[in-house]
């Protein structure tokens, strides 16, 4: 081996080290390019997530409400706390590829079958707090108003800005997918998406719509809040 | 991965539940500076991670089957008879010993470094799966002390990687800066030095 083709391979490998350098600095998403093909992969990742991973009957671990966190974070999008102006005309709509369109009061809402369960919270950022919550299964819901074969997903819409999530039906219907009305024992605080909010243990934090107004089965997959700027679709956990 | 994926630490850069003392850990709040992270923003690091999880997976288990298919991983395992050997040569290392001792194609020393990154890649998968699907997979973050441990440790795996990384690059310099091409294209022209 010559001294020269020993700097030449080096030199190549230099190049190869400092694009991917490039690459990591000033946190390049991809660009253009690659962006498109990382959602791609996303979708792919969401699809394994969904058909492979996802049991509709497995259950999130319980805990006792003795180990629940001393705090649990919460986020709403709009400029205020969104708070109602009248609680009592308050109504969850249910709609769309439905045999029985629903318009549900809170005491409605308390009247039917009620899950307790404290869980585990999963944040996309990392973080993990535990919190007793309750409230009505969306399974439960289904029952009533029952969706046409044809709908596929859910759509919940809040009354936080423009905030709203899209689910795939297996996981709506996993017995642990809740419209909690509750939180620690307590009605449901402002601060955590009062008066009725979407919760699972088996989904990232960001899934779970705070301040809901609606429930719309559809068979479009419907986007998202988060969802729609590049946060996975599925985030089943 | 190791780029993303200090851009997702960044998110919430400790470890533990909310509202708990956390583990101790000399990165509690550390920023990460920006040339080291990849991804701009979290979704775009989660993206990134969870893109190159499949090459990694793929590759790691491409050379483990060639590993066993070729035979080769019976010059990289590092098993009990080794244990002596390894004793002898970091005697050699530290100079109380002379002459060096003899070997096959990598001594103890290596194969136990080889080995151990091998286990310490396949930790670093389960790790990462353990807190990617952390229900589906509850048994497996049990295993791990739960998810906030899982992180940890999928976390501090990455260390032993950069730490391997630049002790194994520096090393080749100081041997035989020609097998760094070798290690890229898997071709040797020559008899290699420790081989002698």
């Amino acid at each position: 081996m010559t001294r020269s083709s020993d700097r030449r391979g080096f030199l190549k490998l230099a190049a190869g080290a400092s694009t991917a350098s490039l690459a990591a600095a000033c946190g390049w998403d991809g660009g253009n390019a690659l962006r498109p093909g990382l959602l791609d992969i996303s979708r792919l990742n969401d699809w394994v997530g969904e058909k492979i991973l996802f049991s509709g009957t497995r259950l999130a671990r319980t805990y006792s409400p003795a180990e629940r966190s001393a705090q649990l974070p919460s986020y709403f999008i709009s400029a205020d706390m969104p708070l109602l102006e009248n609680p009592h005309r308050w109504r969850l709509r249910v709609d769309g590829l439905v045999r029985q369109p629903l318009e549900l009061s809170l005491d409605e809402l308390t009247r039917m079958p009620r899950v307790t369960y404290t869980v585990k919270h999963h944040c996309v950022e990392g973080w993990s707090a535990i919190a007793t919550w309750h409230g009505v299964p969306v399974s439960a819901m289904v029952e009533r108003c029952q969706p046409l074969a044809a709908a596929k997903y859910i759509r919940f819409v809040s009354f936080d800005s423009d905030y709203s999530n899209g689910w795939d039906m297996a996981s709506a219907l996993h017995p642990q997918t809740i419209l909690a009305y509750g939180m620690n024992d307590n009605a449901l605080p402002a601060a955590h998406g009062a008066p009725l909010r979407l919760y699972s243990p088996t989904k990232l934090g960001y899934k779970m719509t705070k301040y809901l107004v609606s429930m719309t089965f559809t068979d479009k997959r419907p986007g998202g809040y988060w969802e729609d700027q590049g946060y996975p679709w599925f985030a089943g956990i | 991965m190791i780029t993303s994926g200090l851009q997702i630490y960044q998110a919430y850069a400790r470890f533990g539940n909310r509202g708990a003392p956390p583990f101790p850990s000399p990165f509690d709040g550390a920023q990460f500076p920006a040339w080291s992270r990849l991804g701009g923003w979290l979704a775009g690091a989660l993206n990134w991670h969870f893109a190159l999880m499949w090459p990694l997976v793929t590759v790691g288990l491409l050379y483990l089957g060639y590993l066993v298919g070729s035979g080769e991983w019976r010059a990289l395992l590092f098993r009990p008879r080794d244990v002596r050997g390894a004793f002898e040569m970091t005697r050699y290392y530290l100079r109380l010993r002379k002459d060096h001792p003899p070997q096959g194609k990598h001594n103890p020393l290596q194969k136990l470094a080889y080995t151990s990154i091998y286990l310490f890649g396949a930790l670093a998968v389960l790790t990462g799966l353990s807190i990617y699907k952390p229900v589906q997979f509850a048994w497996l973050t049990a295993l791990f002390g739960g998810f906030q441990a899982a992180r940890y440790w999928h976390f501090w795996i990455v260390w032993i990687f950069v730490a391997f990384t630049i002790v194994h690059v520096i090393l080749v310099f100081t041997v035989d800066p020609a097998s760094l091409r070798a290690m890229l294209t898997g071709r040797y022209r020559g008899r290699f030095p420790s081989h002698d």
